[in-house]
């Protein structure tokens, strides 16, 4: 969340921030950004892929030195190696979230309200 | 390549991540770093949810259960010296598997240690840190009403004491 790394900054420690959602972090106000394609839970890479997980983490230690003025932001060309249709499920938790399953039975409520059960 | 931020992000999510443009946060804090990376003592901060086993308790998912519009503002510490079964894990919204098989996917401790030893920065702080990302929902968005005024301010302070010079940032 951008508001970590903008507190910290504020506390005068210099940030970059390795994020799956750059567009929104820049937007969010994040001092640097440095962007990833990669599915949630997973910032650095894939288990046991120390080559990868190095590679974003010195791009992140370059980028430190060398973003220039607030919301600088740079991309990293890594692809998943996992198809996107699996990917896309395998970081969700197996139960929903409790926030998920509140809404859900907001909704079921609100529907048998208007019902007129 | 332009980072698609959509792209495993489910739809019924995407509501919570728009930021209209002429709602664009403005102030941008952004210190400079005072002296080069391979001189500086970095310092990790994740929101995976994690902890040392070993020394600390779990975030409080038991809470978040049972109040699902509440998230843990806490945070847990580790040592340069942390074990991959020392890591405990229970983000309720993330499937935590993987990180209970490799921790550096979002805290890289040894990644850090690798690339000290290899030059490419200074030194690795003796402590780093995990949040834990879920801080509220529910119709008001997440409140970070702790974080901001307490435990992050706690977290910089012990990083300041440590000589640290720069954090590397990775939500989940």
């Amino acid at each position: 969340m951008p508001v970590l790394a903008r507190t910290i900054e504020k506390g005068g420690l210099p940030t970059v921030t390795v994020t799956m959602m750059p567009a929104y972090a820049q937007t969010a106000g994040t001092p640097r950004v440095l962007g990833v394609e990669f599915p949630f839970g997973h910032p650095m890479g894939m288990p046991d892929d120390a080559e990868t997980q190095t590679g974003v983490l010195l791009a992140a230690l370059r980028h430190l030195e060398q973003a220039t003025e607030p919301r600088a932001r740079r991309d990293l060309d890594y692809k998943w190696p996992v198809p996107q249709e699996i990917a896309y499920k395998a970081w969700q938790p197996r139960e929903p979230s409790p926030i998920v399953a509140w809404f859900k039975e907001q909704v079921l409520k609100r529907r048998a309200v208007e019902e007129g059960n | 390549m332009v980072v698609d931020d959509n792209k495993y992000l489910p739809r019924s999510f995407a509501a919570m991540f728009q930021v209209p443009d002429d709602a664009r946060v403005s102030d941008v804090p952004f210190t400079t770093l005072k002296r080069h990376v391979r001189e500086s003592r970095i310092a990790l901060v994740t929101t995976a949810g994690i902890w040392n086993k070993d020394t600390a308790d779990s975030f409080d998912y038991e809470r978040e259960k049972r109040e699902p519009l509440w998230g843990d503002p806490t945070y847990r510490v580790f040592g340069n010296d942390l074990r991959q079964e020392q890591v405990g894990a229970g983000h309720l919204h993330l499937n935590n598997d993987d990180v209970l098989a490799d921790f550096n996917i979002a805290l890289p401790i040894d990644r850090l240690r690798e690339l000290v030893t290899a030059g490419e920065a200074g030194s690795a702080a003796n402590h780093h840190y995990s949040f834990m990302g879920y801080q509220g929902g529910g119709p008001s968005g997440p409140d970070t009403t702790e974080w901001e005024t307490r435990y992050v301010p706690e977290v910089v302070a012990r990083m300041r004491d440590e000589g640290v010079d720069a954090v590397v940032v990775t939500p989940t």
